[in-house]
């Protein structure tokens, strides 16, 4: 989307990670996503009167390889309480850091050269999770409110950018490069739909060589998809109060994905005074230069480089295995697509299986060796296996864990022999002679009638390709 | 009563039995509660099977730690699980931790007997005990008097006999300003000796959990047992807990002591002159005399009034209502946070909390709390130019001897005042021990306070005693 001609909107990204530490940031609590509610929960990260926090130095290991990732200063940090009522903070406080960040200043270059500065990246507890019943889904109006505290005390960093993206696009590109090292980094898994990446979007427009304009801030957006529309939405809104001769009032915003809008949540006149003071339960933070280095030394290649390497190996690729590849890079499971390659297998396929079957199901990354993956794609292209059967033993390898070969063997999946497929062909022809008729008189539909029976009679074993090759040859 | 050395003694060598002095500390309680107004809970049975707990390792010929046997009062701002904890609001109604505070264990692992739990000040604010939400504490020795505050249940229930140890809390002269007022020894340690994990904070960055007893040694006992590092504080302090007892008959002879014009000034004649008693006493040991004055003590009530409410407005926010204690329906979540505060909290409390939002608001933080701030590093910066030219200071704990109930309700300043002398060391975290010396107006009690430097307990434990047999208790 562009804005009217002499427009510009001028966006800053505040990203929300939390950590993918074992435990919480203050207590013993596991740091898991999906328990039963109120299950991860201890007199610390309840609040209970009388708890003291005590500070997860692995999460302070992540923050720091998050900043050293992004350029940025670590500095000695202090810990703030920021105040504030709400139910699902069981302190009515939530510890964070103020003017003393653990990471100071900073930059991100995207792979359109373009670079975003970073103001800070610093630490911060999560709160609860609030699910409000009747009325609108919000705490207003709500009948009755849930809270689940198992999220209460995850450890978060704040990763807050310069005022400098200029587009929809640049911010998504923004967000996914940014999501692409916290997973480099082993801080995040990078998932939004999870809520473990969350975005506020500050946005303002202005007509071209004026100063920044009045900005909102657009709330908890839980995927690319919804930074990209809800940021379009109002810098269009901006834009049209501006020329209707109104004044864009400074205020956060809720961002509704149904109806592709955004609305006031609070006015900036009214916002809280957090009141701000150093949390005396805690001390400062001063990470050592040999920490630091050992941070540095740990750290993996970030996904720049990793994509320039990827990028040098590809010989005019397609737009397929282009975006093939961001998702490989973003998501971190380029070292699946280099070993591929370095086995000879081709790049469309060495890319696809990567981009597709592993990325759709990541949580089980873990099941699946660069050995099986390689030996399976190595099984298609030499047609020991069909692309359905390489990419049906993939998905059980990465759900189930195994060995190709066995996978294989265990599914009845062997290779067709020669000339048994003309055989099924002619069998179907002779069983279905109305959807052959109309096959033959145009119907291309029903290629796909026969490409599925010809499937379930050999398992899976046929070549979709190699099943059209045979109808045509008998049309 | 036996003093806690003595009852460990005979507990350990079979003189008697932890369940025997046990009922002898209930009885005490069961004849001179409903006067007192000590206890606000008292777990008999729990306590029956802690002693008899202890009476079967002895048996056994177990080890059973340095306070075998001793019943001890707990302030009822420090968590035991299971049991009744209410800091004397309202706002805790029915509430039962489910875990004990470091020191409890401590106590527990040192064969202590905890018996119930004391009045306070609401939230520890006060220094009367006569903001509790369940009716004041009578000074056990003049029952028309205040026992002090805010560990008044804590200083009644040793100085009626009832436990020969109670711990209190101490965050402006919590523990040492009722220890005055009822002729104890009350004991503030340096900051992070003791462990705060399980103490419901008032102040976080000034409370400091000690013990009160009858005896010097008696105290040097119990701090030893509950202090030490503890993971579970960020704030604590590294190192384990120190040696004490063999240092208490150590005596003062070379020590230089600072006689501090601002720890006295303004204290009656009576108290001035038991200070003056003291010094003297300190010479006759062979301690040298320094006369010193540090004019920023004159500010550290001033700081103290907008550091303690700030921390405190940030500390008492968890008590809205959607988790534990006390909720007061109403409209929605909101209001029924304030419905809920607003009948949970008493008046000073609620004073407290408004003065420390305001200090800490946008607008306001630079002048109160940053200003604040700045006095509690001078003061910081004055007691270390103290301790170049002196060892330990000297002065007054309180103003006066006990005084009658309502006589500073209506005046809040006034009752702050009280204050005054104890609060320096909070500022500093440094330790600070209250011991009486002589008695004043009605025979009461006067409580002579010395300070040291921090981890300097050993030293001010040594002082301690020599006052405490120039008073007449060898």
């Amino acid at each position: 989307m562009t804005l009217p001609d002499g427009w510009e909107m001028v966006v800053g990204l505040e990203v929300h990670t939390e950590l993918k530490t074992n435990t919480k940031m203050f207590c013993g609590c596991a740091n898991a996503f999906g328990a039963a509610p109120n299950t991860n929960v201890c007199p610390i990260c309840l609040g209970l009167p009388g708890s003291l926090p005590v500070l997860n130095v692995r999460a302070v290991e992540l923050a720091m390889a998050i900043g050293t990732a992004l350029h940025s200063t670590i500095s000695p940090s202090t810990f703030h309480r920021k105040n504030y009522f709400y139910p699902d903070m069981p302190k009515d406080f939530q510890i964070s850091q103020y003017d003393l960040p653990i990471n100071a200043g900073g930059h991100l270059d995207l792979p359109d050269g373009s670079r975003v500065s970073i103001e800070r990246a610093h630490l911060e507890e999560d709160t609860g999770k609030s699910t409000h019943l009747g009325g609108s889904g919000r705490i207003h109006g709500a009948d009755r409110s849930l809270v689940d505290y198992n999220r209460s005390g995850v450890p978060l960093v704040e990763i807050v950018s310069g005022p400098d993206i200029r587009s929809s696009a640049q911010a998504r590109t923004y967000a996914a490069e940014l999501r692409g090292i916290l997973i480099a980094t082993g801080a995040s898994d990078g998932r939004m739909e999870e809520g473990s990446m969350r975005i506020d979007a500050n946005v303002s427009v202005r007509r071209s060589g004026e100063p920044f304009g009045t900005r909102c801030e657009i709330k908890n957006l839980n995927s690319l998809r919804s930074l990209v529309r809800a940021i379009d939405f109002e810098a269009a809104r901006q834009v049209e109060l501006l020329e209707g001769g109104g004044t864009v009032r400074q205020e956060t915003r809720h961002w509704d994905e149904n109806d592709g809008s955004t609305s006031t949540m609070r006015v900036k006149e009214e916002a809280d005074d957090y009141r701000y003071f150093r949390e005396p339960d805690l001390v400062d933070l001063v990470p050592d230069q040999a920490w630091q280095d050992r941070v540095r030394d740990g750290l993996q290649p970030m996904p720049a480089e990793r994509r320039a390497t990827l990028s040098q190996r590809l010989d005019s690729p397609t737009q397929s295995v282009l975006d093939a590849l961001e998702v490989v890079i973003d998501l971190g499971i380029d070292e699946f697509v280099i070993a591929a390659l370095d086995a000879g297998v081709d790049a469309d396929l060495a890319f696809a299986r990567a981009a597709n079957e592993i990325a759709g199901d990541l949580d089980n990354v873990a099941n699946l060796s660069i050995g099986s993956y390689v030996a399976t794609l190595k099984m298609e292209q030499s047609a020991e296996l069909s692309a359905t059967q390489a990419k049906a033993v993939l998905v059980e390898i990465l759900a189930n864990g195994g060995e190709p070969v066995s996978i294989a063997k265990g599914k009845g999946y062997e290779r067709l022999a020669s000339g048994a497929l003309g055989d099924v062909v002619a069998q179907l022809i002779e069983e279905n002679p109305d959807e052959w008729t109309r096959y033959r008189e145009g119907d291309e539909k029903l290629a796909q009638f026969f490409i599925g029976q010809v499937m379930k009679l050999t398992k899976g074993q046929a070549n979709g390709k190699d099943v059209i090759a045979e109808l045509q040859s008998r049309r | 009563m036996r003093s806690v050395r003595q009852t460990a003694r005979d507990v350990q060598s079979g003189e008697t039995s932890a369940l025997s002095v046990l009922e002898e500390s209930l009885a005490q309680i069961r004849a001179r509660n409903d006067e007192l107004n000590v206890f606000l809970y008292v777990d008999e049975d729990g306590a029956r099977a802690a002693a008899s707990a202890v009476d079967e390792r002895i048996a056994r010929g177990e080890d059973v730690g340095a306070l075998a046997g001793v019943p001890v009062a707990l302030k009822d701002n420090l968590c035991q699980t299971n049991i009744p904890t209410t800091c004397s609001s309202k706002i805790l109604e029915g509430w039962r931790p489910p875990y004990n505070a470091t020191v409890v264990d401590r106590l527990l692992l040192a064969g202590a007997v905890p018996v119930g739990k004391t009045n306070l000040d609401e939230f520890a604010m006060g220094s009367s005990t006569e903001n509790s939400a369940f009716g004041p504490t009578r000074n056990p020795l003049d029952t028309t008097r205040v026992p002090g505050g805010s560990s008044g249940g804590s200083a009644a229930s040793v100085a009626a006999d009832m436990t020969p140890l109670a711990l209190g809390s101490d965050t402006g002269g919590s523990i040492r300003q009722p220890a005055a007022l009822c002729g104890l020894i009350g004991v503030k340690p340096t900051y992070g000796l003791v462990s705060r994990y399980g103490l419901i904070a008032f102040a976080s960055s000034l409370d400091q959990i000690g013990p009160l007893t009858k005896t010097v040694t008696d105290a040097a006992m119990a701090l030893e047992a509950i202090a030490g590092h503890d993971p579970l504080d960020s704030t604590s302090l590294p190192e384990p807990s120190p040696s004490l007892v063999t240092h208490v008959e150590d005596g003062v002879a070379g020590k230089r002591i600072g006689v501090v014009r601002e720890l006295i000034d303004g204290a009656d004649e009576e108290v001035v002159a038991a200070v003056e008693r003291a010094v003297a006493a300190l010479k006759d040991a062979g301690a040298t005399i320094v006369e010193l004055s540090v004019p920023e003590f004159r500010l550290g009530l001033s700081a103290y009034y907008l550091i303690a409410p700030a921390e405190a407005s940030s500390n008492l926010a968890r008590f809205d209502g959607v988790r534990y204690g006390l909720r007061v329906d109403a409209g929605d979540v909101t209001a029924m946070m304030e419905a809920t505060r607003t009948a949970g909290f008493g008046e000073e409390v609620k004073r407290r909390i408004m003065l420390g939002t305001y200090a800490l608001s946008a607008g306001y933080y630079d002048a109160y709390y940053g200003q604040a701030l700045k006095v509690r590093t001078l003061t910081i910066e004055a007691f270390g130019r103290a301790y170049q030219e002196a060892d330990l200071l000297i002065g007054a704990t309180t103003p006066s001897v006990a005084f009658e109930f309502g006589s500073k309700t209506a005046d809040p300043m006034a009752m702050y005042l009280s204050d005054v002398f104890t609060i320096p060391s909070n500022l500093s975290g440094e330790p600070a021990i209250s011991v009486p010396f002589g008695t004043g107006e009605a025979g009461l009690p006067i409580g002579v306070q010395l300070l040291g430097p921090g981890r300097s307990e050993a030293q001010l434990f040594a002082g301690a005693r020599v006052l405490e047999i120039a008073d007449g208790r060898p």
